[in-house]
């Protein structure tokens, strides 16, 4: 048995240095003659730019550079790009309206940046901006997700006729409709999903700076995925080739979606700090995160279930529409669709689905990935649907549920909607979070809490997630323009310590630990002598990067592939060594033995041999340091069940969730202490969109008006419960590891299972997220 | 600009500043102390708090100018020499941290929480970590390190 392998509970070797204030993030870098650059937004929603007069801040006190959309234009630097080419209704790809680094022609949201101002000194710069004199002249504007391609809308770009990017459609529509058509009973429901502000702590930052020795350019910045932003910018932008840019993401303070994407900010950093051959430096605050930072979610869907007469899904009709926001990010076009509308058939046999989903442009910050980044949407939907349909049905949410869950004995199962899930036992994890949810017993705490004039509900959510993304033929056929595959690189050093680099990157979910177990368990290296980097192009070979809960599924299974190559190798070395057949050799818990002998070498050995190789097998590389690259074969399907038990004041719309229990199956847990962490984190972010966060933007003026702390609700500590959390895990088919992906869960399954608490409190059909107090009071004092 | 001078973890330490220059801008910029974090710009998010005269303040709160002669700690200044305080350790063994951002003012709220407050029950914790924002861990595991730690720490 391996010390510290897989399945303990190690400490994380990075707390070390986030507790004692040493940890290294973008704000924190400093280079020699450092400048500071902030940028002139537009104030409106919707403008024509008519005049930009830099003349008065160019002189302005410390002002090193002022420049404008054109400069970089005539620097040939390209505009930021869409990822995705998604084939709509009709074979059409959806549009992408182009987008400049710096907008030249009309402002299209509150936030789209137009100047950026360099300076000795932040605020210097900040000086010198408010010496930039834009004329604008204001245009009529649209930030509704539902009103966007209404007939005279404001068109926002011409290449998107009434402000649509995409008209797309999944699944087989005849078959749907003929359900419908001889459907016993049907359910419907009309839902929004409340656009977020995804509000990783660190804001985004980046520090640009050139070598005019080397040419070589370097940028620091925030990100989930170093490699992917020097691709873009190398391939798409021109600000330097790859092999002359170093892209280096160091500690990240959170990302859950939104710094996968290049910025204008990033791309502004790297080419200024040539163009002035000073290293150039943008942190922005918070008010700058709301306003420019992706936003996540944003649907108005209707969703209906046709039924038999016992209540067997027969068919599913969901006609939605998504906010893309101004521009087209990097995935935006493909999370509303192929991320959403793969999911909908969630845990259930409902032979035939179709979704019609509208993808418009509004004036607001683009929409993309966000934590579950169009699986949250997709369950939302569906789990509240289900508890509709047990409405319209009479039976137990829990019941309904049964009759329709896919059986473990029929995996693997083929969904109408594209998905092909390879394990999974849906009524295993709803029997357990029944049972630790005490689901028997609420009837009488409900009778209880009645009798002190508070309301209890009880809501059920049972979701799947597509995780480990993903198979680069796959995704690549659908219109992905990367391929997602992973690498991994274990290094042996000579004196026998491993430096183990990973093409993923850590940004709180602790790589730097469960990978070193990882490489622990599979070649008994002692964790302590196992260094996991990660984040930095010059120091790793290519790499995806972290998102789509892939870093495990898929990036553990190119360090787990590489130390078997090690393993083989090592083979080699050990039976020339200690004079047996290679086909002799045994590796286990760090020892090569010759089998049935004594005869025995340590890793360690096998390493120093490999490079001080005096007395080696003829034929064999010197060296010990193998790269493996991983493509999955499928997705991964992490599941579960999620309970939540929430008690509602109905005279102030005050509501205390009493107890949320998780059951889930991520499969194999490396170390289940920091996948328990994910989950919390999750289900605070899930929580969160179902009572607290809703980013609103003025219909009239488009401006922001959720756009501090003050204004937009984050979850904190005394709006949260402590979590009940389980796991009920299955193997899955297609991972060596047999691991699923966990950091997404909470925040897919939460936000149903909150409102179908609180509708079931209330008696109600629906109500929307979030559901603050003023919401539930509302509601409450309608039904009663 | 002025000359500010304070005791920050333990040292003399003196500066020129602004009199727009906050505290929290005075420790990173001036004493590269960048330990203590800035999340937002309202005074809403808690990733600076440092202790001044031993209570904890958001040091985005309060100019550099104001701290003239205070004895400031910070999160670098916590250890004593190579053993952790507490409050640090309780956060590793509980897993109080992911991304480490929020970190540093989190435990510096809470230090200053349970030497107010020796014997905090749950409520009492979550309701005054309340200024203190965190997007990763759902305050779950936070609330066990702080309780961890308030037995620790003698209450």
């Amino acid at each position: 048995m391996v010390e510290n392998g897989i399945g303990a509970s190690l400490a994380r070797k990075e707390d070390v240095r986030f507790l004692t204030g040493k940890g290294n993030y973008t704000d924190d870098i400093n280079r020699p003659g450092q400048t500071y650059a902030y940028l002139v937004r537009s104030p409106h929603a919707h403008a024509t730019i008519n005049s930009v007069d830099i003349a008065a801040a160019k002189t302005a006190p410390g002002v090193v550079g002022v420049f404008v959309g054109q400069d970089l234009l005539d620097d040939a630097v390209g505009g930021l790009i869409c990822g995705a080419s998604v084939t709509g209704k009709g074979g059409e790809v959806n549009k992408v309206p182009p987008r400049n680094v710096l907008t030249m022609d009309k402002a299209r949201f509150v936030g789209d940046p137009i100047v950026v101002v360099i300076a000795e000194t932040l605020a210097q710069a900040k000086d010198g901006a408010e010496m930039v004199a834009i004329d604008y002249t204001e245009l009529p504007s649209t930030v509704s997700t539902s009103g966007a391609d209404a007939d005279g809308a404001p068109l926002l770009h011409e290449e998107c006729p009434n402000n649509v990017a995409l008209d797309w459609e999944l699944g087989d529509k005849a078959a749907v409709d003929a359900a419908f058509a001889s459907a016993a009973k049907t359910a419907e429901v009309e839902l929004v999903n409340n656009r977020m502000v995804t509000n990783a702590m660190e804001p985004r930052a980046a520090v640009g700076e050139y070598n005019s020795g080397t040419d070589e350019t370097t940028l620091y910045l925030t990100s989930q995925n170093p490699h992917v932003h020097r691709l873009v910018m190398s391939a798409f932008m021109n600000i330097a080739p790859e092999h002359k840019f170093r892209v280096v993401a160091p500690d990240v303070g959170g990302g859950f979606g939104s710094k996968i994407f290049t910025y204008n900010e990033e791309a502004i950093c790297a080419w200024a700090a040539k163009k002035i051959n000073r290293p150039v430096k943008w942190t922005s605050d918070r008010s700058e995160g709301f306003l420019s930072d992706a936003h996540g979610r944003d649907h108005v869907t209707k969703a209906e279930m046709a039924m038999d007469a016992d209540g067997k899904f027969i068919g599913m009709r969901v006609t939605s529409q998504a906010n893309m926001g101004a521009y087209l990010q990097v995935f935006s076009i493909s999370i509303p669709t192929l991320f959403h509308g793969f999911l909908l058939a969630g845990q259930y046999t409902t032979p035939a689905i179709y979704l019609e989903m509208r993808c418009v442009m509004t004036n607001t910050a683009p929409v993309d990935a966000a934590r579950g980044a169009g699986r949250p949407e997709a369950t939302y939907l569906l789990e509240r649907l289900v508890d509709v349909a047990a409405g319209v049905m009479g039976l137990d949410p829990a019941e309904i549920r049964r009759r329709n869950f896919i059986k473990a004995d029929q995996m693997p199962y083929q969904t109408p909607v594209v998905q092909c899930y390879d394990s999974g036992d849906y009524d295993a994890s709803l029997d357990k979070a029944l049972a630790n949810a005490d689901y028997d017993g609420f009837s009488a705490r409900q009778a209880e809490a009645k009798g002190r004039g508070k309301l209890r509900g009880i809501g059920l959510s049972s979701y799947i997630e597509a995780c480990g993304v993903a198979p680069s033929a796959a995704v690549g056929s659908l219109g992905v323009g990367v391929g997602l595959w992973e690498s991994a690189q274990v290094r042996f050093n000579p004196t026998g310590n491993v430096t183990v680099f990973t093409g993923t990157h850590s940004h709180g979910q602790g790589h730097e630990t469960a990978f070193a177990q990882l490489v622990t368990e599979r070649l008994g290296v002692p964790v302590e002598n196992i260094d996991v980097v990660h984040g930095d192009t010059a120091k790793g070979q290519f790499g995806m990067g972290t998102y789509g809960s892939r870093s495990l599924a898929v990036g553990g299974i190119a360090i787990a592939n590489a130390c078997d190559k090690i393993v083989a190798k090592g083979k080699k070395i050990a039976a020339h060594t200690l004079e047996a057949a290679e086909d002799d050799i045994e590796f286990a818990e760090g020892s090569f033995t010759v089998a049935g002998t004594d005869k025995t070498m340590s890793i360690g050995e096998v390493a120093f041999t490999a490079y001080v190789p005096h007395n080696y097998p003829e034929g064999v590389e010197p060296g010990l340091d193998e790269i493996a690259f991983f493509d999955p074969l499928n997705f991964s399907f992490p599941a579960g069940a999620h309970v939540c038990e929430v008690e509602i004041d109905p005279d102030t719309g005050t509501l205390e969730i009493v107890k949320y229990t998780a059951v889930d199956d991520f499969g194999t847990l490396i170390n289940p202490m920091i996948v328990e962490g994910q989950v919390h984190g999750g289900l605070a972010h899930g929580i969160g969109q179902a009572l607290l966060e809703g980013c609103v933007y003025d219909d009239d003026s488009g401006q922001l008006v959720s756009g501090s702390f003050m204004d937009y609700c984050m979850p904190r500590a005394d709006n949260l419960p402590s979590f009940d959390v389980d796991y009920a895990p299955t193997v899955p088919a297609h991972n060596s590891l047999g691991v699923k992906g966990c950091g997404e869960a909470g925040a897919i399954a939460a936000p149903p299972a909150v409102i179908n608490a609180i509708v079931n409190a209330l008696g109600i059909k629906h109500l929307d997220m979030p559901a603050t107090p003023e919401v539930v009071w509302r509601a409450a004092q309608a039904a009663s | 600009m002025a000359t500010v001078s304070m005791t920050v973890n333990g040292q003399a330490v003196s500066g020129e500043v602004e009199g727009r220059t906050l505290l929290v801008q005075f420790l990173r910029e001036n004493l590269d102390l960048t330990g203590t974090h800035v999340g937002c710009d309202t005074s809403q998010c808690g990733a600076c708090v440092v202790h001044v005269n031993g209570d904890s303040m958001k040091s985005c709160t309060m100019l550099a100018l104001e701290a003239e002669g205070a004895s400031v700690t910070t999160i670098e200044g916590l250890a004593n020499g190579g053993e952790w305080h507490p409050m640090q350790q309780a956060f590793q063994d509980n897993h109080g941290l992911q991304c480490g951002f929020c970190t540093p003012g989190m435990v510096m709220s809470a230090i200053d929480l349970v030497n107010k407050n020796p014997n905090p029950d749950e409520a009492t914790i979550r309701e005054q970590l309340e200024g203190n924002i965190c997007r990763c861990t759902g305050y779950h595991n936070i609330v066990k390190a702080v309780q961890q730690a308030a037995k620790t720490m003698g209450g």
